[in-house]
């Protein structure tokens, strides 16, 4: 009897497995392998690690979709034969020790190639290691902490540290000077505030902001750091509107950019919070409300929307069908994907048509002469593995939407 | 220091929210000496329920309506799931070491977060709250938020019923008897088992009502709310004596008032600069809270008991 509901349980859970995996193998065989080829050719896996979940799900989203759309239209195109992509995304949820676990994952599974992500750079940095370990190549569609790939020093001397590691973004070195110059010389405002979330990405951006504007000749009225955690920003906006500052410049994400911004609306300072690419989503004037209007944020390249080479992209996106928006960077995400899909069309071209057997130290090496053009333009790789296109938007809230104001390349 | 009386608001505000919240520990406390670490959960389910409201209620409904069949919705999920834990997951170790049932509360925190994550629709980041139409009320050189409005209103107002409710009712002094001899006043025909569900219930209906507030006051809800602030109100409840009901809401004023001072006047103490931050906030309140513990360690207003063996 004892023995027999033992024996009814165990089957009972390998049905439920089995539905289980079932319905994992045909969700991606519906995303991944649309040419539906099965001549035997390999399947090649690209990894995505973003936050699926959480506060800044909505840019992990989009990064996800993004790349999977990469990996369709490279198996529509039959752009490298014999070789079938897949996407297989694993959810970080912005955490460092997230990240880490599914990089190990992605170096224990053979058949993945290549890694697209993460968002964040504090979770970049707890990956690079275990990826450059294993000769898997990663390339991050929003990474923008110099650090990652020029090393600590970066300021006075640049080393890179991980060969594996590429992205699509540029560096906060570039976008907080960016923004200094359109909010000192274009936007004329001389008094900022400076307030930042003390995380990798946020500090680094409000410190080369900070760099920029006294040189300039700005004057920072105040600085203020605050927790990532908290809600509650009424005494720093209290602070904020009596400092006398023009604009407030806020070095962070937009789960805390958009009360931050309300609230020092709220407090009477009708002024301008100036952010980076991390604001520059959708869910920002959710949260920060009607008011928002006039708020700023710079982010890499130009705008999608604009580019030739991004229609397409836009097009697809939306004829994909997918349930979320592509979101800041998604073309940057496409981009990664088809960069690593690239690399990998140039080893199984120069080793006869097959995946040689160390596929992902060749891939690694292959990345670095990566040369296409991409829906953000031209994508190519420097000697730290930085993206090469220096290109920058200043985008404005208006409508409760970002529109692009001013388009430009960073120039020392 | 012309922001000073800004700031004692803003502060205020805050550590009325506290309060409200604080009063579900400090009862529970008070009469099964349990921590319930799940409040703060119980309080994410409310603002919760008040939001799946006003998503009921037809389109261009007012606040005038919409508020108190939010306040409703609110209280009857969070009472609903504290009185479902109380039966499911605490009663069964009423008897058993202190630690067990502390540890399920920690258990039952995280699980109720991650069943709004994974059911309730698009939980998985933050949700807009709906906002009062107006603008802010100016006194002076104060400024006070539409939203807070229904803080200042609802927490002295929550006190008022809670005082008359414990002091003069019949239940309430069946309260104040469980909490001084749970066995004796059984004897005195006392029924405990209702007693403690009662202050669970009452303990929800609370953060219930301090959720609301939270959705107007930022807006925003979102299935992780409830850790950082019930950690808050924990200490609230610490500080102003736990198993003490006023003591509760001026432990959060206490803190609120002493987190929105560190974040304005710290950093302009000469040499202090660098820990003035509103990241910092946090510190300064556990340190205040150590220190008041260490010359006071019954809390601001708790009285010194001999600890029940």
């Amino acid at each position: 009897m004892r023995q027999g509901s033992l024996i009814a349980i165990t089957a009972a859970l390998a049905a439920g497995a089995l539905t289980l995996t079932a319905c994992g193998s045909r969700d991606s065989g519906d995303k991944g392998s649309d040419s539906g080829k099965g001549d035997g050719g390999s399947t090649v896996v690209i990894g995505v690690d973003a936050p699926l979940t959480g506060d800044l799900s909505a840019m992990g989203l989009g990064i996800k979709n993004s790349a999977d759309l990469a990996a369709k239209n490279a198996n529509k195109q039959n752009l490298v034969k014999g070789v079938t992509f897949k996407v297989e995304a694993l959810d970080d949820q912005a955490q460092p020790s997230a990240g880490q676990q599914n990089a190990s994952k992605f170096v224990s599974e053979q058949n993945v190639l290549g890694v697209v992500g993460p968002l964040n750079s504090s979770v970049a940095e707890s990956m690079q290691k275990v990826f450059d370990d294993a000769k898997l190549v990663q390339v991050s569609p929003a990474n923008t902490g110099p650090a990652l790939s020029q090393g600590t020093d970066w300021q006075t001397k640049k080393v890179r540290p991980y060969k594996a590691y590429f992205r699509t973004a540029t560096t906060d070195a570039i976008q907080g000077p960016f923004a200094a110059q359109y909010v000192f010389n274009t936007a004329k405002k001389k008094k900022v505030f400076v307030i930042d979330d003390k995380k990798t990405y946020g500090a680094g951006l409000a410190a080369t902001f900070t760099d920029e504007f006294k040189k300039l000749g700005g004057k920072v009225v105040g600085t203020e750091h605050i927790n990532p955690d908290a809600k509650d920003f009424s005494a720093v906006a209290t602070k904020v509107k009596n400092s006398g500052a023009q604009v407030v410049y806020y070095g962070g994400e937009y789960p805390q950019a958009g009360p931050l911004s309300k609230q020092i609306k709220a407090a009477g300072a009708k002024i301008p919070l100036v952010g980076g690419d991390g604001i520059k989503d959708d869910t920002f004037m959710k949260l920060a409300g009607a008011e928002s209007t006039g708020d700023l944020a710079t982010s890499v390249g130009a705008p999608v929307e604009d580019l030739p080479s991004a229609k397409q992209f836009v097009n697809d996106y939306k004829s994909a069908g997918y349930k979320e928006e592509y979101s800041a960077y998604g073309g940057y995400a496409y981009d990664s994907a088809w960069a690593v899909i690239e690399a990998v069309k140039k080893v199984v071209d120069a080793n006869g048509g097959k995946l040689p057997s160390d596929a992902r130290a060749k891939v690694t090496a292959a990345m670095q002469d990566v040369s296409f053009d991409g829906v953000t333009g031209k994508v190519s790789f420097d000697e730290f593995g930085d993206a090469t296109n220096k290109q920058l938007t200043v985008y404005a809230v208006k409508n409760g939407a970002w529109t692009p104001v001013k388009s430009g390349t960073y120039t020392g | 220091m012309h922001e000073l009386p800004q700031q004692l608001v803003n502060g205020l505000l805050l550590g009325s929210m506290y309060g409200l919240v604080a009063i579900g520990y400090t009862m529970v406390y008070g009469i099964v000496q349990l921590i319930n670490f799940a409040h703060g959960e119980i309080f994410m389910t409310g603002a919760f329920g008040a939001l799946t409201v006003w998503l009921w209620l037809p389109g261009g409904t007012t606040m005038w309506i919409a508020l108190p069949l939010m306040i409703i919705g609110a209280v009857i999920v969070a009472v609903a799931i504290a009185v479902g834990a109380e039966r499911f997951a605490y009663r069964p170790l009423r008897n058993a070491p202190r630690l067990a049932p502390l540890i399920t509360a920690i258990g039952l925190s995280l699980a109720l977060q991650q069943a709004v994550w994974a059911w309730y629709p698009e939980a998985k980041s933050a949700r807009t709250f709906p906002q009062i139409e107006g603008g802010p009320f100016e006194i002076g050189s104060v400024t006070i938020q539409t939203g807070d409005i229904f803080l200042v209103v609802a927490a002295p107002l929550s006190m008022a019923v809670l005082a008359y409710f414990v002091m003069k009712t019949r239940t309430g002094r069946g309260m104040q008897a469980t909490a001084q001899d749970p066995d004796t006043a059984k004897l005195m025909g006392v029924n405990t088992d209702r007693i403690i569900v009662i202050a669970f219930a009452l303990g929800a209906a609370f953060a219930a009502v301090g959720a609301v507030a939270y959705g107007l006051k930022y807006g925003e809800i979102n299935f992780r709310m409830g850790f950082i602030l019930g950690l808050k109100a924990f200490t609230a409840a610490v500080l102003g004596g736990i198993g003490n009901i006023y003591g509760a809401m001026i432990g959060g004023v206490v803190l609120g008032v002493a987190e929105t001072l560190a974040t304005a006047y710290i950093a302009d103490i000469p040499g202090m600069d660098k820990f003035g931050s509103q990241s910092w906030a946090d510190v300064w309140a556990f340190v205040l809270l150590i220190l008041v513990l260490l010359f006071r360690p019954q809390g601001l207003l708790g009285e010194r008991v001999a600890d029940r063996a």
